[in-house]
């Protein structure tokens, strides 16, 4: 034993620290998890996108339809992301900070988007903001706002499904900061916006960052609720899942799997650089 | 042949085991939208007055949705005995890409495999504020349309070319301008849905657009179903003649029985108890002996282009012409260059 742990210090030196019984068995079983359910149906999209020649994969990716409702599709997503933040946060510091009648009712509330069909969500939202629904009509008739059947719906469909994302995520950490920090923080002098900016936030940050990637990434892929408050005309609000389901309409699959796989790439790669950024935000406030 | 092989060998194998089989077979029929009601009485009426020659009870299941998703999962296995689709299209993709459908299915029913007919119509709000009376009206600036998707509904496929066969009839063999037409309808267009009941939704609940381009069947469905007088059925004076065709899936007929009942399912459809059922769900039936006459008094007689009119030349080259990626429909919403 001493002696395979000494030689092999290199070859398995990931091994070698675990005190936790059952390593073995907890990391196959997460493997063969991951790979049923995540990796091998993304390898079997991505093989079946490649029976496409680059040349007409190329077309496609530079389709201008299919480049605007990728724009559409990911510029929602990231708009919606960053609403949901802002008010995700608030959300969280009310139910977690204060104390008052029907908190647990309200915290309960947040998680209905996660229950509720989202096309349930999409019909309620198409009718209070249709252009004659009672939302819709004000909006227009005070504000001139267009938001029932336009790319505006479409970033209110997703802030309503991405919504208890960021709560749930910053919640938790909130719970867990210790509110003397916060006296000691105005003991030694500092305002409550300096308390806020210094001593709460850089605990809260790589939470916050969760919460906008999960809001974000549930957002790309959402199709349910977008397709009836967007009128889904080409150009105006056409989201890239509406794209994918047209093109398996046309019995098109590999022209699907195609949209899916740059969506997918685009999504990574955000995805990747957000996880750089709680990395960093980390080090840099020396949180672990 | 081959599948009654098949067939045969399932009864070998199930007579074998003894004889276990239930005394019911089980079929699954996959449809489209619109049809729910109508397969429900038809269901319940064909189960209660057919028994297989060997005296078994038939069961049967319904699948509904948009009728190229439909087909879409009969192609990937869905072990469906019957299809009553939207278009004649989608059985053939069906027949093309499974084999599970003979190729020559539209000649083993009569009717070309349509047991009823409908057509294409308009509904308008009540008194008709924006005086839509035919085709032209939805071309005219500052109409608002509701139509769904021709590419996710089928339904959607009839509106598009019904206006085509309109803007052919007006403007002879100019194709420019027959296109031009049909685009300026579509530029109208308040919001696509996906299919034709999220179309008569976004109509009738979400009160958006002037008029809506459907089914005669569904437009008949929303005026009963719906509060009565709150909106208006007009007749076009040119529309088109919508066959939904309906096919045995023999590939999937393996049980005891099964293709035996499919078969006699369909034709059930085509006699008199059938095509009564049909008449009171707004269909037009193709034999309107058997029908309630107060049913058939509702559908008014317009002139109905066929789909194998040479203005289209039937789904073979209506289909790739107009609705497949780049074709006629796709240009529509090119952007101005």
């Amino acid at each position: 034993m001493r002696a395979a742990a000494q030689d092999g210090t290199r070859r398995t030196s990931w091994r070698r620290r675990s005190v936790l019984p059952g390593f073995s068995l907890t990391m196959g079983y997460t493997l063969a998890y991951l790979s049923l359910i995540v990796l091998i149906p993304l390898a079997a999209l991505a093989i079946r996108s490649a029976s496409l020649g680059w040349t007409e994969f190329w077309a496609i990716a530079t389709d201008p339809r299919i480049v605007a409702s990728l724009q559409l599709s990911f510029g929602a997503a990231i708009l919606a992301a960053v609403v949901n933040t802002v008010f995700g946060v608030i959300v969280a510091w009310v139910l977690v900070r204060y104390r008052f009648p029907g908190r647990r009712w309200l915290d309960a509330a947040v998680d209905l988007p996660f229950a509720l069909p989202t096309a349930v969500a999409g019909i309620a939202l198409a009718t209070l903001y249709a252009p004659n629904g009672p939302f819709g009509a004000f909006l227009e008739g005070v504000f001139g706002l267009k938001v029932g059947f336009t790319s505006l719906g479409v970033v209110l469909a997703l802030i309503f499904v991405g919504m208890p994302f960021v709560v749930r995520t910053v919640q938790p950490v909130l719970e867990e900061i210790d509110r003397e920090t916060e006296e000691v923080s105005a003991t030694l002098g500092a305002g409550r916006l300096r308390t806020v900016t210094r001593v709460i936030m850089p605990g809260l940050l790589p939470a916050i960052l969760t919460g906008f990637a999960l809001s974000f990434a549930r957002g790309v892929g959402e199709y349910g609720s977008v397709i009836f408050i967007a009128n889904n005309l080409p150009f105006q609000s056409e989201i890239a899942p509406l794209l994918i389901v047209i093109k398996l309409e046309e019995h098109n699959y590999a022209g699907a799997t195609a949209i899916a796989t740059i969506m997918l790439v685009i999504s990574f790669a955000m995805l990747f650089v957000i996880n750089l950024l709680q990395a960093w935000s980390r080090k840099w406030f020396g949180h672990d | 042949m081959r599948g009654g092989l098949i067939v045969l060998a399932a009864a070998l194998a199930l007579g074998a085991c003894g004889g276990a089989a239930s005394n019911e077979v089980t079929l699954l029929n996959v449809s489209y939208d619109p049809t729910r009601e109508l397969y429900e009485e038809f269901n319940a009426a064909f189960s209660a007055n057919y028994k297989t020659p060997d005296g078994k009870t038939v069961k049967i299941s319904m699948s509904h949705g948009g009728s190229g998703k439909q087909a879409r999962t009969v192609i990937d296995g869905i072990d469906a005995q019957v299809v009553t689709l939207a278009l004649q299209n989608d059985i053939d993709v069906i027949a093309r890409e499974s084999g599970k459908i003979p190729a020559d299915w539209r000649t083993r029913l009569p009717g070309n495999a349509s047991p009823y007919t409908s057509t294409i119509v308009f509904m308008v709000r009540k008194g008709n504020p924006k005086a839509i009376r035919d085709w032209t009206d939805l071309a005219r600036p500052g109409v608002s349309v509701v139509t769904p998707n021709p590419k996710t509904s089928g339904g959607a496929r009839w509106n598009y070319l019904a206006a085509w066969g309109y803007g052919a009839r007006q403007f002879g063999g100019d194709e420019a301008k027959i296109r031009e037409f049909v685009a300026s309808i579509y530029r109208n267009v308040a919001k696509l849905d996906s299919g034709a009941r999220g179309a008569t939704t976004t109509f009738t609940n979400q009160g958006t657009g002037d008029v809506l381009i459907t089914w005669e069947n569904e437009a008949f469905y929303t005026l009963t179903e719906l509060e009565q007088g709150a909106f208006e059925l007009i007749y076009p004076s040119l529309s088109i003649k919508a066959e939904p065709p309906v096919a045995v899936v023999a590939g999937n007929a393996r049980k005891d029985g099964q293709l035996q009942a499919a078969e006699d399912y369909l034709r059930y459809l085509y006699a008199p108890d059938g095509q009564r059922i049909v008449a009171r769900h707004f269909y037009r039936p193709i034999d309107p002996s058997a029908a309630d006459p107060a049913d058939l008094a509702r559908f008014h007689e317009i002139e109905m282009l066929s789909i194998d009119d040479p203005i289209f030349g039937g789904w073979d080259q209506a289909q790739p012409k107009h609705f497949d990626a780049g074709g006629l429909f796709d240009q529509i919403y090119q952007p101005a260059r």
